[in-house]
């Protein structure tokens, strides 16, 4: 535009408005930073993630799949940690796996709008002037990386699918004379929710909208597409909400799990 | 009745500052009944543009309290009258005088993007068909009144002045509306790309949130734009796929 350098440029936090527009920014950043500190420390800690007591089964959702365990633990593979990990560096087994539900919501679409507000003030909120002159946004690297987002939505995919057979697996006590049977505890149901506010989450984000019917131009020749577009799109619609509950109650089951681990709650066995 | 403070950006391309006016409020009014109200009384060369006073011609963007919102469609009992309103130009565009500002931008803008291009008619008489279920997706897209607050929010034009490198969230959804409609057959992928700066936009809805036709902007238009550049550009197995079945 010819005559945009007459706008003005304002210094950062420059605004008209006067209501609290600091104030969702604000909870945004308490709320990511207060789960990246837990998750970090819940991941780093390599014990109380697993719970049998009392005959149940309850994997923190932060540890599964668990590739690395001991040999008590539904672990995949029959070591405490894997052969090629350097000696001098801990090892947690979460380290392993978290870096693919981490990628799908670092670059998940509502997550990017909120981090890039509330951590970058880019911009801190609508109408409000940012500390920076310059902007590339994701026009290139590293944030033109962002496009990777389908590919970490497949792989959180699969851990859905995994989480939800560690929901169905809580169901299943191990009696003392070591058979095993049906029952529903507070944990299970702890367990199960996770997998589904996850799924709805996961399973509701733009991309498998657009992967699986919203890239077409003509829905009339492609009706299981269309339903199925119909379907991500009334996740779509609360995918803000899916997020926060998700995200939410995750980091619950995980500190579910490890106070059952660590003896400090009971789990309760309703039948 | 009460006297309420209205604080106006009056001046033109030169500079100006707010002017403080006080006139009656009564029930009912809108910030455009005020504004006219001031006019009358006290301002009689203040410029601002309006017509329909419907929310339907998208004249009276301006800036009420900091917020972009059409004047014709905010109530008075809906602001905080006791702090008084301060309203303004939109600050994405040049102010010609007052609160009018220069849009020609956009006109520009607009004809950059590839028009419609229809296939071939199905019928002999020239006429299309095409099922409801391919006409749903771009009614939304419809309903812009082209009043440009979305334009006006984006910090993309309005901090950085990216004006020349992405053409905005008006022009997004105009894009999306094309590229979603059953009977184009034009692709505006490579130009989103390269000469539109799609990737300039961050989503961090700030067109969505003042949109007064209430059109999901990121979500339903500009999300499936850039999932349509990453399909042509940034996913090397879609790529490969293409070159494979050479489609």
């Amino acid at each position: 535009m010819s005559n945009a350098d007459t706008l003005k440029r304002r210094s950062f936090g420059e605004t008209a408005r006067i209501d609290a527009w600091w104030l969702k920014p604000g909870l945004v950043f308490v709320g990511l930073t207060a789960f990246i500190a837990y998750a970090t420390w819940a991941g780093m800690q390599g014990k109380h993630y697993f719970y049998d007591g009392g005959g149940a089964h309850l994997l923190s959702p932060f540890y599964s799949p668990l590739l690395y365990g001991q040999a008590h633990e539904p672990r995949l593979f029959a070591a405490e940690l894997p052969s090629w990990w350097p000696s001098f560096l801990p090892f947690s087994a979460a380290i392993l796996i978290l870096a693919g539900p981490a990628g799908m919501r670092v670059t998940c679409y509502y997550y990017r709008g909120a981090y890039y507000k509330s951590f970058w003030a880019d911009p801190v909120a609508c109408g409000v002037g940012e500390p920076r002159k310059s902007y590339w946004g994701e026009h290139r690297i590293p944030l033109l990386l962002h496009n990777a987002h389908r590919y970490f939505f497949y792989v959180a995919g699969v851990y859905v699918f995994i989480l939800f057979y560690d929901g169905l697996r809580a169901l299943v006590y191990v009696n003392p004379d070591g058979s095993h049977s049906l029952g529903i505890g507070v944990g299970s149901i702890v367990l199960l929710l996770n997998a589904c506010f996850l799924a709805g989450y996961t399973f509701g984000c733009h991309c498998h909208r657009h992967l699986l019917g919203g890239h077409l131009r003509i829905f009339a020749k492609a009706p299981v597409q269309h339903a199925c577009y119909q379907c991500i799109s009334m996740l779509n619609r609360r995918h803000m909400y899916w997020a926060w509950v998700s995200l939410v109650w995750v980091g619950f089951s995980d500190l579910y799990v490890r106070m059952c681990a660590m003896g400090v709650w009971t789990d309760w066995r309703i039948f | 009745m009460t006297k309420t403070r209205f604080s106006i950006w009056r001046g033109d391309s030169h500079g100006g500052g707010r002017q403080d006016y006080e006139t009656e409020v009564t029930e009912g009014m809108v910030v455009l009944d005020a504004v006219h109200q001031i006019q009358a009384e006290s301002a009689n060369d203040l410029a601002v543009r309006w017509n329909c006073k419907a929310g339907k011609c998208g004249s009276c963007s301006a800036e009420i309290n900091g917020r972009s919102r059409l004047m014709c469609m905010t109530r008075l009992s809906d602001l905080p009258l006791e702090q008084g309103v301060t309203i303004d130009p939109m600050q994405t565009f040049p102010v010609l005088r007052d609160l009018v500002t220069d849009v020609k931008w956009n006109y520009a803008t607009k004809q950059r993007i590839q028009k419609f291009t229809p296939r071939t008619p199905d019928a002999e008489d020239g006429t299309w068909r095409i099922a409801t279920v391919d006409t749903e997706r771009v009614q939304e897209f419809r309903k812009c009144i082209e009043c440009y607050l979305c334009q006006d929010v984006c910090h993309v034009l309005r901090e950085h002045h990216l004006h020349d490198e992405f053409i905005g969230p008006r022009f997004m959804v105009y894009a999306a509306a094309l590229e979603m409609q059953p009977l184009d057959t034009g692709s505006r992928v490579k130009a989103l790309k390269e000469d539109f700066g799609i990737g300039y936009c961050n989503i961090t809805k700030c067109c969505t949130d003042v949109c007064p036709e209430g059109i999901k902007i990121t979500d339903n238009a500009i999300i499936p734009l850039k999932e349509r550049v990453a399909d042509e550009y940034y996913d090397p197995i879609k790529r490969l796929w293409r070159k494979l079945t050479k489609t």
